[in-house]
């Protein structure tokens, strides 16, 4: 059970793996490179089960695969990866499964906070997008500390939905444009009832711009592409707001085997209709 | 203000999460899962297909007309026609089969960028379609909504609509939603001015605001029999691998399908191989299977 990254560090097949690595991203380079990749890492108990190994032992092969793909986007110049990492829907789960996935996931965020040697390298700044609040408080602490440390890098922004929902996602964003639009009208009836001119605040058309700022995403581009890995060809609530022009794909590797190959046949097929895409986005935005 | 039909309510068997914070968007997810299509009998279904798995609501995204025309040295205008009547007879198999809703994206919010001559055309044609399907549409039980930003349609084509949605209203064997000049984005933009105006006028607070409240706000749950806003299964023809802003809320949980096959080719073989492969899809909105 080697996680892919040590099997690259040693002896000759581990320098020869590492050239064709190279390789395979110069070539890559040629073509337009995406800037934002976001995950649906699906099949880590799948992937336990067909191996007839413990149940929790896929997430945690998963965690590696993660970590591999992240230092190969990296390698390539991606500067956004965002992952679907426990959805809002996920807590319906058996209640054993859902504290052993809390449990990782604490596990592997301490990990990263101590070791560090993953962010060092690739100067990351990690988000959490979703509702903090409905974690098992250790987990909460935990990402919080993550966030705050890793604030000030500027490289590679590592994006993590735990737990997510797009739709919660979006509802969370009128609340807060609702209660925003309130308050400037409640200031300004202060204001009239003072003398003070208003300032038509409340009352401009609510836009997507709007919308965009109270979502978690805001500031980072939308995806290029969204892989979900095993196969299954749906968005399962993530990123609906985000992914309107964004190339959906859905390769058959479980999660915990998606490797370098995959990724770098994900980015082949984004560029080979990547003209088409950005025509159709230029058209579109004319009328956003 | 109309009545949220939340999915929880209508179907009861569906788990709801056990937390008790005070947001309420924790709730049963936003679509309900595929039953059994009512309707169809079980000998009028082509074999490979089980009436209890069959997909509810079907939405289809009908890309590919312009590069069908350009196939054959055609203006697009050609295969726009032809894809009218690729969608005529989708709407026919959906109704032979027993699915219960059928939404069509005939015209983007996008698309106002195409050419005029172009833009034009497609709004003559959707006005004669509508026109001229009315009576079938009677004859077959098939109730017409039009969704989108009417206010870019020309007054011709919104008074047909209107009057259409008018005749039609009391049928019920299949609810057909013809999308022109939609927008997912602006959808749901439009709810959150909506429910910001509620606000405004003190008639909730944004507290109370949650998942169903905000559905039920949405361009396809409006009118008081829509109980099948979310589609279970998309379709997108002619090999695009997006979304393109359709259905953006409603498609949270539904099964795509794409198909290298243009729109105006897609036929009754097509459907039949994106409803199958909807049934041998395991759907588990979160949960694992028992």
């Amino acid at each position: 059970m080697g996680k892919p990254d040590e099997t690259m560090t040693t002896g000759v097949v581990a320098t020869l793996l590492k050239f064709v690595r190279r390789c395979i991203i110069a070539v890559l380079s040629y073509g337009p490179m995406l800037g934002h990749i976001a995950f649906i890492m699906d099949g880590n108990r799948r992937y336990a089960k067909v191996r007839s190994m413990k149940e929790g032992t896929g997430h945690r092969m998963g965690f590696s695969a993660l970590i591999a793909s992240l230092l190969y986007c990296y390698e390539m110049g991606v500067k956004y990866i965002t992952v679907y990492a426990f959805s809002i829907d996920n807590f319906k789960r058996d209640p054993s499964e859902v504290q052993y996935l809390m449990e990782l996931m604490e596990e592997k965020i301490n990990e990263l906070l101590e070791k560090r040697d993953v962010i060092n390298k690739v100067k990351c700044k990690i988000n959490f997008w979703g509702d903090l609040d409905m974690l098992t408080e250790p987990v909460k602490l935990a990402a919080q500390k993550l966030m705050a440390s890793t604030a000030g890098n500027n490289g590679l922004v590592f994006s993590v939905c735990m737990p997510y929902n797009s739709t919660s996602e979006i509802v969370n964003a009128v609340n807060e444009l609702c209660a925003e639009r309130r308050d400037i009208a409640h200031k300004e009836h202060l204001g009239n009832c003072n003398g003070h001119a208003a300032n038509n605040g409340a009352h401009s058309d609510i836009s997507v711009a709007d919308l965009d700022r109270h979502m978690y995403s805001h500031g980072c581009p939308d995806p290029d592409i969204v892989i979900r890995t095993s196969g299954e060809a749906r968005l399962s609530n993530f990123l609906l707001w985000q992914t309107m022009f964004t190339h959906l794909q859905n390769p058959d590797p479980l999660w915990p085997e998606f490797s370098l190959r995959h990724l770098a046949w994900a980015i082949l097929q984004y560029q080979r209709v990547y003209p088409y895409l950005e025509q159709n986005k230029k058209l579109a935005k004319k009328q956003l | 203000m109309l009545l949220s039909q939340s999915p929880a309510a209508t179907h009861p068997q569906l788990p709801t999460s056990s937390s008790s914070s005070r947001r309420t968007h924790r709730s049963a997810p936003p679509c309900p899962r595929a039953g059994a299509a009512p309707a169809a009998a079980a000998s009028l279904l082509p074999p490979g297909l089980r009436a209890e798995s069959l997909p509810r609501h079907v939405a289809v995204v009908m890309d590919g007309n312009s590069r069908w025309a350009r196939a054959r040295g055609m203006p697009s205008a050609f295969g726009h026609e032809a894809g009218r009547h690729a969608l005529e007879e989708t709407v026919r198999l959906s109704r032979a089969w027993g699915i219960r809703a059928l939404t069509a994206f005939a015209f983007s919010h996008e698309n106002w960028s195409r050419p005029k001559l172009e833009v034009d055309f497609l709004m003559g044609l959707f006005e004669r379609v509508i026109n001229d399907s009315v009576a079938e549409f009677l004859r077959d039980g098939i109730r017409l909504r039009v969704i989108g930003d009417c206010s870019r349609l020309p007054a011709s084509l919104q008074r047909t609509a209107r009057e259409a949605e008018e005749a039609t209203r009391s049928n019920s064997q299949l609810d057909l939603t013809l999308a022109i000049s939609y927008s997912g984005r602006r959808d749901v933009v439009q709810a959150c001015r909506s429910l910001a105006e509620k606000v405004r006028a003190g008639l909730l607070s944004p507290e109370d605001i949650d998942e169903s409240l905000f559905a039920g706000e949405l361009e396809t749950s409006r009118g008081s029999y829509e109980l099948l806003p979310c589609p279970d299964l998309l379709i997108r023809t002619s090999g695009e691998l997006r979304l393109s802003n359709f259905l953006l809320w409603q498609s949270a949980y539904s099964e795509l399908f794409f198909t290298d096959t243009l729109w105006p080719d897609f036929g009754e073989a097509d459907y039949l191989e994106a409803l199958c492969s909807f049934q041998s899809r395991d759907r588990r909105f979160g949960r694992r299977n028992l």
